[in-house]
């Protein structure tokens, strides 16, 4: 039960933080990290397990731009347009997925396909500016002076902050609970070997749907609230091969095999975009982006588990004195050394 | 009144052609380099945006004439090309290929800001006002058409030197079994080299030809990155024939809705086709079957 303890104590800092500080730009720091974190631990629930999707970026735009379609158009509360949207993005999950994983494909081809799934997404919205705004982006009526559970719009960078905690909360316990289920199991053997595991009585088409529907959903779900939060989307910011990749990235540096590994990878990467706008101003434009792409390739070449991927592995190739949990190994097919 | 001789749905057929040309052009590179190496170059598109920043530096800035522009570019591209294979391909050949396709997404990411830092936002284009062909009362643009010739000889010339050459036995070789070959005494590290380097040189013609109509800015390969990507997909992931029939099919589709819609929707039925397709040949349309 001491394993516990630093744990409750962290949720408890977590928690109790807006509450003892209210300084507004950093708290709009930490709500952008939670959010874009429980965007990226969804995408990795998938790639953790070799299903390298490229159209989380349409999944991401499906949720946030149904949700606020609904609310400006037919005023459906967010409430009942977030679910909506989730749903859409569960259909779109399958339409994209099943012919995939009926016929087998995998890798690099699938990466392509669902590829397509964003460069729809991006069209549509486009191409149908006269309701989405198009590139100009999209702005959800505001109601109720912006403070409304109803509309779920609120003022303050505090009750954002613990919604978005409590947001990524729940998308960790979904990880968590994938990690501890069959599922995870399968969808390991399914990655080792198709054909194998479906000697072995593992349905591959209905496992694989199984995670990407989780996984749309709840990147729907993200993106909706974070919608929500800035009361602002554009075509680019929320849907496209540029966000698809954005993922990729942030999971891939902190560490697609971790829990927590795309949660680092968020903060790295807002820490960076922020500290170079503040300190370069609009001479730092492009620059960010510039260090993401050349972070990126690095770290496939030499670091393929992420930053926290690595540093938990070399903690546990310690001897037993650094008290880690171990008899855990993280590494999954692509990750580093496996002996 | 839309018959089939209807003079507009003619030229909207006669301009999908022209842009199936352009189209099959794009593909080509990275079929030719998929096939071969086994990689999606992701960032393929952003070469082609720096080979049309080459083309407007070096017509606009320095005033070299259109064609020696041209072989300068398409060196450039095909210098690039073998840079991003020696640089980021060739030491993750032994891990899965989806590693590759990331880490060439990475370059996407710095190439774009590269640009962006470099030449600003700015949209640039040549100024050159290439006239609008009147055929038998159709409008065909003038650009359109001579990107189609210089893709067809592009594309007969790759096909001579695959089918003629001896590398380009070797280069066939290779893709089809990447194990046997270099027991046989093929060098595939030098195969490979070539083919980055014609890939860059596909990337780098067409970059001249898309200069003529498109003004250049950082992110002007997002425009025809994603389509090029279903493309291949959609004629089979290194299949070159395949390739260029999908090619035609999207800009027929595209050219053709553009007339009774938008443009944009063109895109979107494009896309939407090829979701449906999806469907019934996921392997691509001509699909080797093994």
């Amino acid at each position: 039960m001491n394993n516990w303890v630093p744990w409750i104590a962290a949720a408890a800092a977590l928690i109790g933080l807006p509450s003892v500080y209210h300084d507004p730009y950093p708290l709009h720091i930490l709500v952008l990290v939670l959010i874009w974190s429980s965007i990226y631990t969804s995408w990795s629930m998938m790639g953790r397990f070799g299903l390298v999707s490229l159209g989380h970026g349409g999944f991401m735009g499906i949720g946030a731009y149904v949700t606020a379609l609904l609310w400006n158009y037919l005023h459906v509360s967010p409430w009942i347009g977030i679910p909506l949207a989730m749903l859409a993005a569960a259909v779109a999950a399958v339409l994209i997925g099943y012919p995939c994983f009926r016929f087998r494909i995998t890798g690099h081809y699938f990466a392509l396909l669902t590829l397509a799934l964003s460069a729809i997404v991006l069209q549509v919205i486009t191409a149908t500016r006269d309701f989405t705004g198009g590139s100009l982006g999209y702005t959800p009526e505001r109601y109720n002076g912006g403070s409304s559970i109803f509309a779920v719009q609120f003022i303050g960078k505090e009750t954002w902050y613990l919604v978005a905690l409590g947001i990524w909360g729940v998308v960790l316990l979904i990880r968590y609970r994938v990690e501890r289920s069959m599922l995870r199991y399968a969808l390991e053997a399914i990655a080792e070997d198709e054909d194998a595991a479906a000697a072995t009585g593992v349905h591959v088409t209905v496992e694989k749907l199984k995670i990407t529907v989780l996984s749309a959903t709840m990147t729907a779900f993200a993106g909706a609230l974070y919608c929500q939060y800035q009361m602002f989307i554009s075509p680019d910011t929320v849907s496209g091969i540029g966000v698809s990749l954005q993922m990729v990235f942030a999971a891939v540096v902190g560490g697609l095999y971790v829990p927590l590994g795309p949660t680092v990878g968020a903060a790295i990467t807002i820490l960076l975009t922020e500290t170079l706008r503040i300190s370069f101003g609009t001479a730092a434009v492009g620059w960010d982006n510039l260090v993401y792409g050349t972070l990126l390739v690095l770290f496939i070449i030499f670091l393929p588990q992420g930053l926290l991927g690595s540093v938990l592995a070399g903690l546990a190739r310690r001897p037993a004195r650094a008290r880690w949990p171990r008899g855990k190994s993280y590494t999954g097919k692509t990750g580093g050394p496996s002996t | 009144m839309f018959g089939i001789f209807d003079i507009y749905l003619l030229e909207a057929l006669v301009n999908g052609v022209l842009l199936g040309g352009v189209f099959a052009l794009l593909a080509l590179g990275l079929n030719l380099v998929f096939g071969v190496i086994d990689v999606v170059w992701i960032c393929y598109a952003e070469l082609i945006m720096l080979g049309m920043y080459g083309m407007y530096f070096l017509y606009t800035g320095y005033e070299v004439p259109y064609l020696l522009a041209a072989l300068i570019s398409i060196g450039g591209v095909a210098v690039l090309g073998v840079v991003l294979h020696i640089a980021v391909i060739q030491p993750l050949l032994g891990t899965p290929p989806i590693n590759q396709l990331l880490a060439t997404g990475g370059v996407l990411f710095f190439l774009q800001s590269a640009a962006t830092v470099m030449f600003g936002i700015d949209f640039r284009n040549l100024g050159i006002r290439l006239p609008v062909l009147e055929v038998a009362d159709m409008f065909i643009s003038y650009a359109r058409l001579l990107a189609f010739g210089a893709a067809l000889v592009g594309m007969v010339a790759l096909y001579l030197f695959l089918a003629r050459s001896y590398t380009g036995a070797a280069i066939r070789a290779i893709a089809q079994d990447r194990q046997i070959m270099p027991l046989m005494g093929v060098d595939s590290r030098r195969i490979y080299i070539i083919t980055s380097a014609i890939g860059g040189a596909l990337a780098g013609l067409a970059a001249c030809l898309l200069v003529l109509q498109y003004d250049v800015q950082p992110f002007v390969g997002l425009t025809f990155g994603p389509i090029t990507f279903l493309i291949c997909v959609l004629g089979g992931l290194g299949n070159m024939i395949g390739g260029f029939v999908a090619a035609f099919l999207f800009a027929e589709i595209i050219s053709v809705s553009g007339l009774y819609l938008d443009l944009e929707w063109g895109y979107v039925f494009a896309f939407g086709f090829f979701v449906v397709l999806m469907f019934f040949r996921p392997q691509g349309l001509l699909a080797r079957r093994s």
